[in-house]
C-alpha cells in the first residue's frame, strides 16, 4: 500500500506522456485523486496508539553501499503525506483549468515532484531521504523555470535566472547533507557493516564531536528549504518567478520537508548536538519571525507578503520543534498541516486576483468583495486561520508551540509571542487591501467561478474541519512526537497532553 | 639441447589478437572499393567480438606474457568501457565529414588501434607495456584529432595534442627510468618490493620517479594544472573522436592509474596520497571554475571532464578496494552521461550553424525532445542531481572517501558540485526556457567569416536514428543505473576485489 501510495503519481505522469494533449491535465487530477484516496485509507486504517512504524516497507537497494528502500509512517510524516496529497490535488485541478503550454510536460513533471515529495516524507533510510529531498528540486526546477514568469520589465531576473538561484542555494546544503549522512552511518557503523537505516543509526548512535558539524551541515540544507532568515536569499525571486499552481504546492508542502526533517533525522541522531546548540536554532528561528513579519508589512506584491509571512511561519515551526518538549514539536507538526492548508488557498486566491485585476500590486487591488462575496469570505475564512483567530487549528498549533517553548526557554517565548500579534498585521492586510477599501477605476470584479469554486472550497473546508477537530491530528502524532523528545530530554518527566481547548 | 618453447595462453590475449585482425582487415578493406562502405560495419564487427571475448574471461583473473600483462576483472570493465564508447564514436561517425575526408577505413583503424592501446593500458603491470600501451593509444588519437582535413581548428588541435601529449609521456618515460634505477625493477610487483627492501627514505630517486610519472599520467587524464591542453583539443576535434578521447582515454589512464600507485606504491600510502589529494582538490575547482561561462559545449564539457577527473581521482587516492569499485562505477557512469551529451551535440553541429555553441541546443525542447531530454538527463546526471547515475557514483565515491579518512575531500566534491550546477544547469535552461522566436537555421553563424562547416550539414541530422538512437540509449542507461544501480555496482566491486581482494 505505502508503494502505490509513492509511485501512483509518477506512474500517472508516466502514462500521461503518451496521451493526447488535452487530457493531460485531467489525467493528472485523476492521479491526485488516486493518490489522495490511498492516503485516506492508510491514514484511516492507521493504529493511533502504536508509536512505531506501520505500513512498513524494507528491502535492500544497493547492498554494496548499505542503502535500503525503506519506507514507513508515523506520527510524525502521517498528516504530511495527507497535506501532500491533498494540495497536490488541489494545485493540479487548478492548473487543468487553465492553459499552460506544453501540457503533457508541464502535467508530468507536477507528479514526478509529487512522487518525489511523498518519497521524503516516507523515507526511513537516511541516503533516501536525501535522495528524495534533493530530487524534489529538478521538477520544481523546470516547472519555475520553463513555465515561469520573466521579471526583467520590473528590473527583477528572469525566471530562468531566478530559478538558477533557488537551486543553488538549496542544493548548497543538500550536497553538503549528503557528505554529512554518509559519515553519519560510517562514524556510526565504525568499521563494520554499513547502514543508512535511520532506526539502526539511532540505536548506534555517534560521539558529539563528530555531531557537531554533522548537526550543522543538515540544518544548513533544512533551513535553506524553509527558507530560514539570512538564508532565504532564493526565495523572494523564485516566488514572483514561479507559476501558481506550482508556487501553491511548493510553498504549502516543500518548506515542511525542512522542519520534518529536523524532527526525523537530526533529532533522533543527533541528540546531543541538538541539545548543545538549541539556542542558536532558537536565535534563527526567532529572526525569521521577526524578519517575516516585518517584511510581510512592507511588501507589496501579493505574492511576496504570502511568501515572507511563510517564513515568519516556519519560524514558528521551528521554534516549536526546537523548545524540544513534546507539547512544542505536536503543536510544530499541527501548524505545519496548518500552514501548508493556509497558504496554498492563498496562493490559489492570489492565482485569481492576478487574473481579475492584472497586477499583483496589492496598492492597485481593492474592492473586490464588492462583486465577489463568496470569494471574499472564502478568503476571510483563510486569512482568518492565517492570523491564528481562537477557534482555528492554527491557534491550537500556536498555543501548544508557545506553550512548549514557556516552559522551556521563556525569554524566547516572549519574542515569539510578538510574532503572533504581527501575524494579524499582515494577515489582514493582505485580506482588505485587495477585498475591501475602493477598488482602482476599471477593475474587474468577478465572483469566483464554479470550477474554481470546486478546488477553493475543499481546501477551505479542510482548515474549518481542523479547526473543529485538531484532536484528530495530535491524537495520532503526540505518541510517536514523546518517543522522539524522549529520547532528548531524558531526565525530565514526560509531558502530560495538554487540556483540550 | 632441449628448446622449452614459452607457453602462450591464446585465450588470454585473444582480445588482442581480435582487435589486431580487425584493424588489418579495415585498413585493407578500404583498399578496394567495393569494401570501403563497410568500415563502420566491420569495426562495430570487431569490437562485439572483443568485448565477447573479454566477457569470456570474466572473473578468471590470469597472468599474460611473463607477467607484463594481468587480464582480470578491473582490466576488462576499463576495456569494456573503452569498447562501448568506441561503439558510439562509430556511430556517431556515420556521415561525419572527417571521415569522409580522411578516408573511412583508415580512420576506423586508427579508432581500433587506440581502443587496442587502452585494452593494453587496462591490463599493463610493467613500465614497458605501460608505455608502449600508452603510445599506442595516444598516436593514433592525435592524428584522429587532426582528421577534418579542412578546418583549421582540427589541425590545430591535432598538433596541440600532439605537443603536450609528447610533453606528458617524455615525463613519464622519464619518470619510469628513474623508477626502474632506483628499485631494478620494471614490473609493478617487483617496484613494490624493490620499495619494500629500502623503504623511500634517502631514495630521492625513486621520489623523482614517482612524481614525473604522477605528472605524465595526469597529462594524459586531464588533471589540473596539466589540463591546459584539455578544453582546445576537445573543441577542435571532430565531435565523434572528442567524445571517445573524454571518455575512453580517462578510462584507461585511471586503470593505470590504479594499478601504478594502489599496487606498485601501495606500501608507500603516505608518500603519494596527499600529494594526489591535492591534485584531485586543485583539479576540482580549477575544471569547475573553469567551466563557468563557456559558451562553446565541447569547451565547457572538456572543464567539465578536468572537474570530473578530480572527483575520480579521489577513488585512486584512498587506495582501498572500496575507491577502486567507486572509480570503475564512476567511470561507467560517466560514459554514459558524457555520449549522451556528445550524440546530442554532434547532431545539432549538423542541423544548426552555431556548431557546438550553446545556442545550437536553444529552444531544443520544443524544437527536438527526443535530442531534448537525453541531454538535459545528462546535465542532470553530471551535476549529480538524484535518480541518475551520476548520483550514485558520487555516492560511492564520498563513502569511499570517507571510509578512507579523506572527509575533506569528500566536502571538495561537494562544493566543486554546487558550483558545477551553475554551467550544467545554463545548458538546460538554454534548451528549456526562454524559448527564441526566429528559427534557428537562419541566424548568422557562429563563426565571422562563415568558413564551409558553419553551414548545416544536414538539417534533419535531429531525426537520424544513428545519432538519436546513441543519445536515447547512453540517457536511459543514465536513469536506469541511477533508480536501479545493483546491476552496476557489481560490476564495478569485481573490478575493485580483482586489485585488492
Amino acid at each position: 500500500m505505502i508503494n502505490s501510495l509513492l509511485w501512483t503519481p509518477l506512474a500517472f505522469g508516466i502514462v500521461g506522456l503518451f496521451l493526447p494533449k488535452r487530457a493531460a491535465g485531467w489525467w493528472a487530477v485523476l492521479g491526485t485523486v488516486a493518490t489522495l484516496g490511498i492516503a485516506i485509507a492508510m491514514v484511516v486504517g492507521f493504529d493511533s496508539g502504536n508509536s512505531g512504524l506501520q505500513y512498513v516497507e524494507d528491502t535492500a537497494w544497493i547492498a554494496g553501499l548499505g542503502v535500503d528502500y525503506s519506507l514507513g509512517l508515523d506520527g510524525l510524516n502521517l498528516f504530511l503525506v495527507l497535506l501532500t496529497a491533498v494540495l497536490w490535488t488541489g494545485g493540479v485541478a487548478f492548473a487543468a483549468f487553465r492553459d499552460y503550454e506544453r501540457p503533457k510536460t508541464f502535467f508530468f513533471l507536477m507528479l514526478v515532484a509529487e512522487t518525489a515529495t511523498l518519497g521524503s516524507f516516507l523515507a526511513q533510510d537516511l541516503l533516501l531521504f536525501v535522495l528524495f529531498f534533493d530530487f524534489m528540486l529538478v521538477p520544481f526546477y523546470f516547472l519555475f523555470g520553463a513555465w515561469g514568469h520573466d521579471r526583467t520589465a520590473e528590473g527583477g531576473p528572469t525566471a530562468a535566472g531566478a530559478t538558477l538561484k533557488m537551486i543553488v542555494y538549496t542544493l548548497i546544503g543538500s550536497l553538503l547533507m549528503l557528505v554529512a549522512a554518509i559519515a553519519t552511518a560510517i562514524i556510526a557503523a565504525d568499521g563494520g557493516h554499513v547502514t543508512f537505516s535511520i532506526q539502526a543509526l539511532q540505536e548506534q548512535g555517534i560521539g558529539l564531536g563528530s555531531q557537531r558539524w554533522i548537526f550543522w551541515f543538515f540544518a544548513a540544507a533544512f533551513l535553506v528549504k524553509m527558507p530560514a532568515f539570512l538564508l532565504h536569499g532564493w526565495m523572494p525571486d523564485a516566488y514572483r518567478a514561479a507559476p501558481l499552481p506550482a508556487l501553491a504546492v511548493f510553498s504549502g508542502v516543500l518548506a515542511k520537508v525542512g522542519a520534518y526533517g529536523f524532527l526525523r533525522v537530526v533529532l533522533p541522531l543527533f541528540p546531543d548536538a541538538t541539545v548543545e546548540f538549541q539556542e542558536a536554532i532558537l536565535v534563527i528561528a526567532l529572526a525569521s519571525i521577526l524578519y517575516g513579519s516585518v517584511m510581510a508589512f512592507t511588501q507589496t506584491n501579493v505574492r511576496l507578503i504570502a511568501g515572507y509571512s511563510s517564513v515568519a511561519q516556519l519560524g514558528f515551526i521551528t521554534a516549536g520543534i526546537f523548545a524540544l518538549r513534546a507539547d512544542g514539536a505536536d503543536g510544530a507538526i499541527l501548524q505545519m498541516v496548518n500552514h501548508g492548508l493556509v497558504v496554498a488557498p492563498i496562493f490559489v486566491i492570489v492565482a485569481l486576483l492576478v487574473e481579475r485585476t492584472g497586477t499583483e500590486d496589492i496598492r492597485e487591488m481593492g474592492g473586490m468583495a464588492l462583486r465577489a462575496p463568496v470569494l471574499a469570505a472564502l478568503f476571510l475564512i483563510v486569512a482568518l486561520a492565517t492570523l491564528a483567530m481562537p477557534g482555528s487549528a492554527n491557534f491550537v498549533g500556536e498555543f501548544y508551540i508557545l506553550n512548549g517553548l514557556f516552559q522551556e526557554k521563556i525569554v524566547f517565548a516572549f519574542i515569539a509571542i510578538s510574532g503572533v500579534a504581527m501575524s494579524a498585521y499582515y494577515a489582514l492586510r493582505l485580506y482588505q487591501g485587495t477585498m475591501h477599501n475602493r477598488g482602482p477605476e476599471g477593475l474587474l470584479s468577478r465572483e469566483i467561478g464554479f470550477r474554481d469554486a470546486l478546488v477553493l472550497a475543499p481546501l477551505v473546508l479542510c482548515i474549518l474541519a481542523l479547526s473543529l477537530y485538531p484532536q484528530l491530528i495530535l491524537k495520532r502524532t503526540n505518541p510517536t512526537v514523546e518517543r522522539t523528545v524522549a529520547g532528548l530530554t531524558e531526565h525530565e518527566a514526560p509531558n502530560s497532553q495538554l487540556a483540550e481547548k | 639441447m632441449n628448446f622449452h618453447e614459452p607457453t602462450i595462453d591464446y585465450a588470454g590475449i585473444s582480445p588482442l589478437i581480435a582487435l589486431t585482425v580487425g584493424l588489418c582487415v579495415i585498413l585493407l578493406s578500404a583498399v578496394f572499393k567495393p569494401f570501403r562502405r563497410t568500415a563502420p560495419a566491420l569495426t562495430l564487427l570487431t569490437l562485439g567480438a572483443t568485448a565477447g571475448l573479454l566477457i569470456w574471461q570474466w572473473n578468471d583473473p590470469k597472468s599474460l606474457i611473463t607477467g607484463a600483462l594481468r587480464l582480470d576483472d578491473l582490466a576488462i570493465s576499463i576495456s569494456l568501457i573503452a569498447i562501448l564508447t568506441a561503439a558510439f564514436c562509430v556511430l556517431l561517425s556515420i556521415r561525419e565529414r572527417a571521415t569522409e575526408e580522411a578516408g573511412s577505413g583508415e580512420y576506423h583503424a586508427l579508432l581500433l588501434g587506440s581502443v587496442l592501446g587502452m585494452t593494453l593500458l587496462a591490463q599493463s603491470t610493467n613500465l614497458v607495456t605501460f608505455f608502449v600501451a600508452l603510445e599506442t593509444l595516444s598516436i593514433p588519437l592525435y592524428i584522429l584529432c587532426a582528421t577534418n582535413l579542412r578546418r583549421e581548428g582540427s589541425l590545430e588541435s591535432g598538433l596541440k595534442y600532439l605537443i603536450v601529449g609528447s610533453i606528458g609521456s617524455a615525463t613519464l618515460l622519464y619518470g619510469m627510468a628513474f623508477l626502474y634505477g632506483g628499485t631494478g625493477s620494471t614490473n609493478f610487483a617487483g617496484i613494490a618490493d624493490g620499495i619494500a627492501r629500502n623503504g623511500l627514505d634517502g631514495e630521492p630517486l625513486i621520489l623523482i620517479g614517482i612524481a614525473m610519472a604522477a605528472v605524465g599520467l595526469a597529462f594524459k587524464t586531464s588533471i589540473a594544472p596539466f589540463h591546459q591542453w584539455t578544453p582546445d583539443v576537445y573543441q577542435g576535434a571532430p565531435t565523434p573522436i572528442t567524445s571517445f578521447m573524454a571518455v575512453a582515454t580517462k578510462a584507461a589512464a585511471f586503470a593505470v592509474f590504479l594499478r601504478f600507485f594502489d599496487v606498485a606504491l601501495g606500501s608507500q600510502l603516505d608518500t603519494w596520497q596527499p600529494a594526489l589529494a591535492a591534485l584531485a582538490a586543485i583539479s576540482i575547482v580549477v575544471g569547475n571554475v573553469g567551466a563557468l561561462g563557456q559558451d562553446s559545449l565541447k569547451r565547457l564539457l572538456g572543464y567539465s571532464g578536468v572537474a570530473q577527473a578530480g572527483y575520480m581521482l579521489g577513488g585512486v587516492v584512498v587506495a582501498s578496494e572500496q575507491g577502486t569499485s567507486s572509480l570503475v562505477f564512476y567511470l561507467a557512469a560517466y560514459a554514459f552521461m558524457n555520449l549522451a551529451a556528445f550524440a546530442v551535440i554532434v547532431a545539432r553541429e549538423r542541423e544548426t550553424v552555431f556548431g557546438d555553441d550553446i545556442r545550437a541546443v536553444r529552444g531544443l525542447a520544443a524544437e527536438r525532445p527526443a535530442l531534448a531530454w537525453p541531454l538535459t538527463i545528462s546535465m542532470l546526471a553530471l551535476a549529480g542531481l538524484p535518480a541518475t547515475a551520476g548520483f550514485i557514483g558520487k555516492l560511492y565515491l564520498i563513502e569511499a572517501l570517507v571510509e578512507g579518512d579523506y572527509t575533506w575531500l569528500a566536502v571538495f566534491i561537494a562544493i566543486g558540485t554546487m558550483i558545477s550546477l551553475a554551467y550544467y544547469l545554463r545548458v538546460v535552461a538554454a534548451m528549456w526556457m526562454r524559448p527564441e522566436r526566429e528559427t534557428l537555421r537562419s541566424g548568422t553563424p557562429a563563426i565571422a567569416g562563415a568558413s564551409p562547416e558553419a553551414d548545416p550539414v544536414d538539417p534533419e541530422a535531429g531525426r537520424r536514428w544513428y545519432l538519436v538512437g546513441p543519445a536515447v540509449l547512453a540517457a536511459a542507461a543514465t536513469v536506469f543505473f541511477g533508480v536501479i544501480p545493483q546491476p552496476l555496482v557489481d560490476f564495478a566491486s569485481h573490478a575493485g576485489a580483482s586489485l585488492f581482494g
